[in-house]
């Protein structure tokens, strides 16, 4: 995983409800794709107008707004499929960080397994945030410190945020999950034959012959 | 202390207490599908890692298969590679691979409660969102990304945060021509695609413990679109009947120690639910969604709402639909009878029945996906294909289809479909398609009609 401690730059204003992942990238871009090159799909179904031409009214399409590290979402962001890949477009657009009021429970979860950092502030206050983009001279900016849990808004203000323990540590640290677990064989192992004296019936089924 | 089934299968699971309500889970089965499942065999491969557990595993392609008669890995180009990768990599580490045309081959959710794969007190994951609908035998099934899928297959078990448990409770008995399918959607509408972030629902009520148990996974299949990663409904008689004597239900003395397991797996008569709803049965109308998030869900009898904000706005447009229009009347291109919602045996009865000896309403382009090998074989067997066919649906092979094009088959720009699926997405059914969820009755109804249509008035 990517470890994350802080960005600073430009924030893009998209503030809908409800941004499934099938919007952030279609599912067909995603049949034996690998992890890396998804970006240029980021959306398409809303970055393109019909005859394939960039549509200028959406955000991530702004000239003002390009290559902005800091996604700004309304409610229930990265809802629907499971899909990693939505997490893998939003990386390789160039996106460290979204801020929300929520997300979808898998998108979350995802975010923290690839170093995109999810962040829950109350609406109103990223709807500030959005303005104050939208009419900065160009040079608005907002930080992410993870390690102190703050977002600077353009205006100075510095917000705390929380974030799961475990997970901050595993950002901020760029963790194995795996390799950590792995080092727990003994006590899955353990669980595992007391399990199959008090529970047969959920292993004998399905033993390999 | 009372507990929730949530809690007593969660606490079976724990490995290790993490700190801060998380904890090591160990996972009881790991399903896998074409997509999600070939990448996670390969990664697992490229870490150097070994399969924690095979015999845990199970795999099925369902996702980039084409659905058309005949069909081959290869028919759809696109996933024939997918599909090569999945059966190579079952063959390397020994899982069970349920192959196109063999019985077992089904999508996913679909496959593994026929085979009895998910039981009761079980947890079980899948790199799909719609892993919930295992939760209608009781057990604790959830949808997790590709990274954590990798950590489930080296490791047997997942870092989890504990959920808050959420009660929804149907009271009283369902009106004639309403379904599991129309129960959820009334639920979603009335709380929203949010309300279930964070929470294990557990699906309660006079109304579910009458449900059979096909319809139980028609309901905890959408839970995700209530927010939810997981739905349950506790396990009982009904649930047992369904599960006795399939492939990998417990047999002689395993099934009495089974037995003896689930029948204390119910929640406690004082368990706490941190929200607990109740929802009469007797008040709900057939389902039909007018947007594009299931949460944009109207009665059959009802009139498209007035938008209330700029994505209300937005849902209008791309669907085509004008604020106080009744619903019903709805010009109808498409009907898709399929997805791991709604193709099981049951549905297609249902869909059937509404049909008779009717026709399907000219231009309308009407397919009937069963969601497995054995639904379609046993459907076939019943004559169910022929009433479809003389209809004049099409009858295909098994798999996703039309709930997610994925696999080449998309309803096309433009053209607006009922579909039995769970999405209603921008896109979802095919760029520009325009989706309106629905029950298998409701959509036989609506492909007799050629618009949407109250199928209480199609006896
Ligand atoms: S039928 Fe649809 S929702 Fe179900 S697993 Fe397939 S794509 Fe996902």
């Amino acid at each position: 995983m990517e470890r994350f401690a802080t960005v600073t730059g430009i924030a893009v204003p998209m503030l809908w409800a409800n941004v499934d992942t099938d919007m952030i990238i279609p599912v067909q871009r995603l049949v034996g794709s690998g992890r890396q090159g998804l970006g240029q799909y980021g959306f398409e179904r809303f970055r393109l107008d019909p005859d394939g031409s960039d549509n200028s009214d959406f955000p991530l399409n702004q000239p003002a707004f390009r290559g902005a590290p800091i996604l700004l979402a309304g409610e229930n962001f990265g809802c629907g499929s499971s899909r990693e890949g939505a997490v893998w477009t939003l990386m390789d657009m160039g996106l460290r960080c979204v801020i929300a009021p929520s997300f979808g429970d898998i998108f979350h979860n995802n975010c923290f397994q690839n170093g995109l950092l999810p962040v829950r502030l109350p609406f109103d206050l990223i709807r500030r945030i959005a303005a104050a983009m939208e009419e900065g001279p160009g040079n608005a900016r907002v930080s992410v410190d993870l390690e102190q849990q703050v977002v600077v808004t353009p205006w100075g203000e510095a917000v705390p945020f929380s974030v799961d323990a475990r997970k901050r540590e595993a950002l901020l640290s760029g963790l194995d999950e795996i390799a950590q677990t792995l080092q727990r064989a003994e006590e899955i192992a353990a669980w595992q034959a007391r399990d199959q004296a008090m529970r047969g019936w959920a292993w004998d089924g399905v033993a390999l012959g | 202390m009372a507990r929730t089934l949530f809690d007593k299968i969660w606490d079976t699971h724990v490995v290790a207490e993490l700190g801060e309500g998380w904890a090591l889970l160990h996972i009881d089965r790991v399903l896998l599908h074409d997509l999600s499942g070939a990448r996670a065999l390969s990664e697992v491969a490229e870490l150097g890692h070994a399969l924690a557990r095979p015999e845990l595993v199970f795999a099925t392609p369902d996702h980039a298969v084409s659905t058309a008669p005949g069909r081959t890995g290869e028919t759809f180009a696109g996933g024939a590679r997918t599909l090569a990768g999945l059966r190579k990599r079952a063959a390397e580490t020994g899982i069970r691979l349920y192959d196109l045309g063999q019985p077992g081959n089904g999508i996913v959710h679909v496959m593994a409660p026929e085979l009895a794969i998910v039981l009761p007190g079980l947890t079980l994951v899948c790199g799909d969102s719609h892993t919930c609908t295992n939760g209608g035998v009781g057990a604790l099934a959830f949808g997790i990304g590709a990274s954590e899928l990798t950590h489930v297959l080296a490791t047997q078990t997942l870092m989890q945060r504990r959920p808050r448990n959420m009660r929804i409770r149907f009271e009283g008995s369902l009106p004639p021509g309403v379904t599991a399918k129309d129960m959820i959607l009334h639920a979603i509408g009335r709380y929203g695609t949010a309300a279930g972030t964070g929470f294990a629902v557990e699906y309660a009520g006079s109304a579910v413990r009458a449900l059979p148990l096909e319809a139980r996974l028609t309901l905890c299949n959408l839970s995700i679109e209530l927010g939810a990663k997981m739905g349950l409904v506790a396990p009982d008689e009904t649930t047992f009947d369904f599960i006795a004597g399939r492939e990998f239900a417990p047999r002689a003395r395993a099934w009495d120690a089974a037995l003896a397991d689930w029948h204390a797996l119910p929640s406690d008569a004082e368990a706490h639910f941190d929200l607990d709803h109740r929802i009469e049965a007797s008040g709900v109308a057939p389902q039909v969604t007018w947007g594009t998030s299931p949460e944009q869900v109207v009665a059959v009898t009802e009139a498209v709402p007035p938008p209330r904000n700029p994505g209300d706005r937005a849902a209008l447009d791309y669907m085509g639909l004008e604020a106080g229009r009744p619903i019903a009347g709805t010009k109808v291109d498409w009907v898709f009878i399929g997805s791991c919602t709604n193709s099981r045996l049951s549905d297609l009865r249902d869909a059937a029945a509404v049909l008779g000896e009717r026709r399907v309403a000219p231009g309308v382009t009407a397919w009937v996906v069963p969601g497995s090998e054995t639904v379609k074989r046993e459907a076939e067997a019943e004559g169910l294909h022929r009433r479809f066919l003389e209809a004049g649906f099409e009858w295909r092979e098994p798999g996703c289809s039309l709930c997610v094009a994925a696999n080449g088959e998309a309803v096309p720009a433009g053209a607006r479909s009922v579909s039995t699926s769970n999405r209603n997405f921008v896109g979802r059914q095919g760029t520009g398609a325009r989706t309106h969820l629905a029950s298998p009755a409701m959509a036989a109804a609506a492909a007799l009609a050629g618009v949407i249509t109250d199928v209480r008035e199609w006896p």
